[in-house]
């Protein structure tokens, strides 16, 4: 047909249109057919917190943004190489975003005035000449092609403009050579039964393809090669799911039931949704009246033998602040999760945010330690939740697993691991008296300091726990201030001892540089991204990601002291950095950008520019 | 015969070697004493009862039972005893609590308890005062009353413990008086026996900050001042001189010398309008003070309903594979 191919490495592309649009589904099936087509990929969807903002404001504006490469990759990308706009609101929110030079394919016929007013436009972009010079702009007549295409089916007028999305996914799936199938498939499952709407999304789809196929205007068709990845038999996952995911194999290592005590919020809603489809693997689910229900149940099932578990986001931890103490306290093990969004208060509760670290650390009563763990990617949530429940058994302790917004909804390939394969996760529920005759519930194991667990049913074994301070090895009640003294010594070393655990700590890059990037979190990719980047123009700096935030690893000093500068990029105002400059007295710096997002590698590459001079 | 001779417990097995630290005369006493009575008559082992509590006076109740037994935060003690039976059911999960506890700062735990009928027994010690932090006025403390937190009176109006749990659609609601002992072990008793939430109310005399609150349920005149209702009989009370008879809904206090026995309101326990109109009593001084087990039904308790769901899904979809799971939806190879 007279059009070329190109192979390019990597592409960023960007769907937003109204909440009622179906941009995250949109999002959603290109980035399956993607990861079917075996690219490396990375997603960042962004939706209002509003249901159904009024549509075709700039409330209601929602988008999916997804990179594919060829090579191996961590970050959805900076700036959008194609933009697709269903309407004048999404494209005054998104234009700015797009790489200079960039495609804009649009639907012009949402373009009407009413809508063009309502995005603030004074007069039409498409039409003035505005954008022209700056992007390449594809208008396309999309609720006039999908009317055709679904012309003499059974379905309303309304539900057949609500095709569009589906057009612009076939438009999308030409210019970069994905297959149909797979969307197909997954149509005929998902809309089983009301086969005019299949029909419907199917002929849009292909219509979209075939217009892209058939006008001049696509000149050119792209091709992302398969990205190179380690052996291994791989899926798309999501932050969210990974960690249900990562709960359940540590349920079954461990041999415990879970139980799941958790209030409905955002982003974090999905880990109880998910494991509440998994009863069949004996997974109790408990939606509590409260948070602080939720993280109470948790403990009550956890003092019974569960694998406990509780999930929320910021302001749930904020709720949960005195239980936690409660569970440290008693020494019972607890999987804390927070989903961190956007504070303080309600803040903005889709949107990403790494805010909740020194929360995570101090926000309790009374000097209250427990381990902290931090997730790094989507599919790095699995091992992190795995982690925070192994440590949480063997240590007898609460520990509060890190991840966000952007890690729960945004996903990546992921290389499947074998469960069996996994660090053993040992319980060992006390079953019987010392030596002496006697039960001690507060006597500790040498290595860990671990209290033991021993269970309601057990006989002999009755004892009490409570948050009131406890006397060393007996548990009863104690206001004795050594034994107070000696108490909240030992629960701080307990923690620290979980430092014995930590593997070595990876140095991305050289020993030693000008630089070190050091990040917790969400960050790692575009960190990662950034120290690939700087590396390849010669650069000497080195990337060190922490997973542990607490207790930190024990080689992290000794690490930090061989480099010139350290760069702590951060979704908060440095709350890392504060803590890595108390406890190393060195005069690290920070990198932050509070704006719901996550940071672009870019920005964190121009960070370094400057301050190496 | 020796092993059953054994697991035969008395009051002593489940008293604990800490020593009770309640005021000298405080009700709890009382309480107490008749739970580590009661306790082996159930003829359940020690290892399977679990003791929770919040803060409060009452919530050191666990300290002193010798079974497991959780001292939690306050007014959390209905949500973390949740937590204890659904991990697992087969334990016998009993709550103390008191009215500030219970009530106030606990207040949307306990209704949640109730409404979800979770198999908990939950004994509320009712003082009408804030006692272990010195003498504030609770939330069931009557209109009017000077403590250090109102010197001028309180202008909160109380809660009808009762009306609320019924409100909240409990199974089983009762109350009774630390001084009446052996109705206080029938109401335990029957509490355990209730298959479901069971919320008992306990007037408790703190003779510190509240001394004398339930006298004239207590005292030499308590015959004429409570009516004790026992299911499928007459309401009758004051040594059988007085009855209650029902006007419409509206109850009122007859003398038997005047009116035959089939004039009087016969109690039904499994009837929830009833129960309503009963618990609407509490405080009126026109009405006896209604003890004794005021609404009993049985329903499907959130415990059990968990069990079955989760069986029902092994049953429906076999015992899952993790690692099947992990392999589940679209997956491609790298090789």
């Amino acid at each position: 047909m007279g059009k070329t191919f190109k192979t390019i490495d990597e592409a960023v592309i960007r769907f937003a249109g109204d909440s009622g649009d179906g941009m995250q589904l949109t999002g959603g099936r290109f980035t399956e057919t993607t990861a079917i087509v075996g690219n490396d990929l990375s997603t960042l969807p962004d939706f209002p917190a509003e249901i159904r903002a009024p549509a075709g404001s700039l409330a209601g504006v929602s988008a999916f943004q997804l990179k594919f490469s060829s090579k191996d990759i961590h970050t959805p990308g900076d700036k959008p190489d194609v933009l697709v706009a269903m309407n004048p609101a999404a494209l005054k929110v998104h234009q700015k975003d797009l790489i200079p030079g960039g495609t804009m394919i649009i639907n012009t016929d949402a373009f009407v005035k009413k809508n063009l007013n309502f995005a603030g436009y004074e007069s039409n972009p498409i039409e003035d000449g505005s954008l022209d010079d700056y992007f390449t702009v594809i208008p396309i007549e999309m609720n006039k092609m999908v009317k055709a295409a679904c012309e003499g089916l059974d379905l309303n007028g309304k539900l057949v403009l609500r095709t569009k999305n589906f057009f612009a996914l076939g438009v999308l799936f030409y210019m970069y050579d994905r297959p149909l199938d797979a969307t197909e498939n997954w149509l005929k499952k998902k809309f089983a039964g009301k086969d005019a709407i299949i029909e419907a999304n199917t002929k849009a789809m292909h219509a979209g393809y075939n217009y892209a196929d058939t006008t001049e205007i696509f000149t050119t068709r792209y091709k992302v090669e398969k990205a190179s990845l380690p052996a291994g038999t791989y899926r798309n996952i999501n932050g969210n799911l990974a960690t249900s995911l990562g709960l359940l194999a540590a349920s079954e290592r461990s041999g415990l039931d879970i139980f799941l005590g958790s209030y409905p919020i955002t982003p974090a809603s999905d880990i109880l949704h998910t494991l509440s489809t998994w009863k069949h693997f004996g997974v109790k689910t408990f939606q509590a009246e409260d948070e602080i229900a939720g993280v109470t149940s948790a403990i009550g099932a956890a003092y019974s033998g569960n694998l406990a578990v509780t999930t929320t986001s910021g302001p749930g931890i904020a709720l949960k602040g005195e239980a936690i103490g409660l569970a440290i306290m008693t020494e019972l093990p607890l999987v804390v999760i927070n989903v961190q969004r956007g504070g303080p208060s309600t803040g903005l509760p889709t949107k990403t945010e790494q805010s909740d670290l020194n929360q995570a650390l101090y926000g309790r009563n009374g000097e209250a330690p427990m381990p902290v763990i931090a997730a790094a990617t989507p599919g790095d949530c699995f091992y992190a939740a795995y982690e925070a429940c192994r440590v949480a058994i063997t240590h007898m302790t609460p520990v509060m697993l890190l991840t966000d917004g952007y890690l729960a909804n945004g996903s990546e390939p992921w290389n499947i691991p074998e469960v069996k394969e996994l660090d053993p996760i040992e319980v060992n529920f006390a079953d019987k008296l010392n030596a002496d005759g006697d039960f001690l519930p507060y006597m500790r194991d040498e290595k860990t300091l671990a209290r033991p667990w021993a269970i309601p049913g057990t006989p002999e074994l009755e004892h009490r726990v409570g948050g009131i301070e406890t006397a060393e090895n007996t548990g009863h009640v104690s206001y004795d201030p050594e034994n107070h003294h000696k108490m909240v010594t030992l629960r701080q070393e307990k923690v620290e001892r979980v430092k014995n655990d930590l593997p070595k700590t990876e140095i991305f890059g050289e020993n030693s540089g000008d630089l070190l990037i050091l990040s917790w979190g969400g960050t790692y990719g575009a960190c990662r991204s950034a120290a690939e980047t700087l590396q390849e123009q010669g650069n000497k700096v080195s990337h060190v990601h922490i997973r542990w935030i607490s207790p930190l690893p024990k080689d992290l000093g000794e690490i930090l002291i061989h480099f010139k500068n350290i760069l702590i990029p951060e979704i908060n105002l440095g709350q890392l950095l504060r803590l890595i400059r108390s406890e190393y007295l060195v005069d690290a710096k920070g990198l932050n950008l509070v704006r719901g997002r996550p940071i672009g590698a870019a920005t964190i590459v121009e960070t370094v520019k400057n301050t190496l001079g | 015969m020796s092993e059953i001779k054994e697991t035969q417990l008395t009051k002593k097995d489940f008293v604990s070697d800490q020593a009770v630290r309640w005021c000298p005369g405080c009700g709890d006493y009382a309480i107490l004493a008749q739970a580590q009575k009661q306790m082996p008559t159930f003829g359940r082992k020690k290892e399977d009862i679990v003791f929770v509590s919040g803060i409060g006076c009452s919530s050191r109740f666990p300290y002193y039972m010798n079974t497991y037994g959780f001292h939690s935060i306050h007014g959390r003690a209905p949500a973390l005893a949740t937590g204890v039976k659904i991990a697992n059911p087969d334990l016998s999960v009993w709550v103390v609590t008191g009215d500030g506890d219970g009530l106030s700062i606990g207040g949307n735990h306990f209704m949640h308890a109730l409404r979800r009928n979770m198999d908990l027994n939950i004994l509320m010690f009712n003082n009408r005062i804030y006692g272990l932090t010195k003498g504030q006025y609770s939330p069931t403390s009557e209109v009017g009353k000077v403590t250090k937190a109102t010197p001028y009176g309180s202008i909160d109006i109380p809660l009808n413990p009762p009306s609320l749990a019924l409100g909240a659609q409990a199974t089983f609601v009762a109350r009774t008086i630390d001084r009446w002992q052996k109705h206080l072990a029938e109401m335990m008793e029957k509490s355990y026996n209730h298959d479901g939430g069971s919320f008992v109310e306990i007037y408790q005399n703190c003779n510190i900050f509240n001394d004398g609150a339930f006298e004239e349920y207590t005292g030499s005149e308590k015959f004429d001042n409570v009516i004790d209702l026992k299911h499928g009989e007459p309401m009758l009370f004051a040594k059988d001189t007085k009855g209650i008879k029902l006007d419409g809904s509206t109850a009122m206090v007859v003398e038997m010398e005047k009116h035959s026995i089939d004039d009087i309101l016969i109690h039904d326990e499994t009837n929830l309008d009833l129960a309503h109109i009963i618990a609407n009593w509490t405080s009126n001084p026109d009405l006896p003070e209604p003890i004794g087990v005021i609404y009993c039904i049985d329903k499907p308790t959130y415990n059990q309903d968990m069990v079955d769901q989760i069986n029902f899904a092994k049953e429906k979809k076999g015992e899952g594979s993790v690692q099947d799971l992990l392999n589940a939806g679209d997956t491609w190879t790298v090789s």
